[in-house]
């Protein structure tokens, strides 16, 4: 008895189906960025609390950015591109410009912004800040571990907080 | 002429398309794992800004989102043109961000809750008034872990 020689299935169609699979998810899905300035909220002080801490005023970098996205820095013009440096001087000054800050521990960065100003540009001035910040604590990570700031573990990573803590503090727009 | 005449008389041979679905196939897998499922309709249009001293959300599932931006064009005729909160399906207003996130926190465990955050997806031309509600609010709720979502890149790209 002779058999039947199998045909083979035909896989033409094959190709369709994937097609058709591939447009499902091209329209269902997006690609998705997950990145993003990551921040702390400051927790509401109750409203009997009145002693707040004294703060001297040359430990205080004041950034007034205005309506128009005209930023000032401690009463002078200043242009995104110079935030980081600007914001780098005043937090290693460690008291050697009496205009400036005492040292990197008592430095605090105000930003006072408008309901007007762009969330653009305050994300730009927000970012420079942190950069200052990021850069500073990555140099002292190396000087005294020799590892960057992120390679550092926990304990490690603490000390180089504590020395250059992030005290960005931001004003309610009336 | 000889030559020329029998060339054309055997054709060329139909170009194999056994390996088309092995590379649809290819693509797809690529898409599949580099895409997320869309989850919200947006309704307001946003281009997010630039920063580059960003972190990644590790775990999608502990965000809640908040979108600020202009309306699209179809629901600018009732919504008008200025730039509105929506949260997952609907436009909102700022008082609406607090409880939304209170009802997002009721849905999770308990040792879920302090890890919650609340990411801040706002179009880059909005003006910090409304984002300052937003933050106002979450204050109150005591949800005070944000992210303001940001595209990679310099911030030179936000002017």
């Amino acid at each position: 008895m002779a058999r039947r020689k199998l045909e083979e299935i035909n896989a033409g169609s094959m190709a369709d189906i994937a097609f058709l699979l591939l447009i499902f998810f091209l329209v269902t899905t997006t690609m998705e960025s997950n990145y993003g300035i990551r921040r702390k909220l400051p927790p509401i002080t109750p409203p009997d609390n009145t002693d707040q801490p004294v703060i001297k005023k040359r430990n205080v970098l004041e950034i007034n950015i205005n309506g128009r996205d005209q930023m000032l820095i401690e009463g002078n013009l200043a242009k995104d591109s110079e935030v980081k440096d600007i914001t780098e001087k005043f937090i290693t000054n460690n008291g050697k410009d009496p205009k400036s800050s005492d040292n990197p521990q008592k430095a605090v960065i105000q930003i006072k912004h408008t309901r007007e100003t762009t969330y653009k540009k305050y994300i730009s001035v927000y970012n420079e800040l942190l950069a200052a910040y990021n850069e500073l604590r990555d140099k002292y990570a190396k000087k005294k571990f020799g590892k960057a700031f992120d390679d550092l573990n926990e304990k490690q990573q603490k000390e180089v907080k504590d020395y250059y803590p992030q005290k960005i503090a931001e004003s309610v727009p009336k | 002429m000889g030559k020329f005449s029998k060339k054309k008389d055997g054709g060329t041979p139909a170009i194999s398309t056994a390996s088309l679905p092995d590379i649809v196939f290819m693509l797809l897998f690529f898409f599949m794992v580099a895409t997320v499922m869309r989850d919200n309709s947006m309704k307001v249009g946003i281009k997010l800004p630039s920063a580059d001293q960003i972190k990644k959300i590790e775990k999608k599932g502990l965000v809640s989102f908040v979108y600020v931006g202009k309306p699209i064009p179809q629901y600018q005729a009732k919504f008008g043109k200025e730039p509105r909160i929506q949260i997952n399906d609907a436009f909102a207003d700022a008082k609406d961000v607090g409880p939304a996130f209170l009802a997002f926190k009721a849905t999770k465990r308990q040792e879920e809750k302090p890890l919650l955050i609340t990411s801040i997806k706002a179009d880059k031309d909005v003006g910090m008034g409304i984002i300052t509600d937003i933050k106002e609010e979450l204050r109150k709720v005591n949800a005070l872990k944000v992210n303001y979502s940001t595209n990679k890149g310099g911030v030179e790209k936000n002017q």
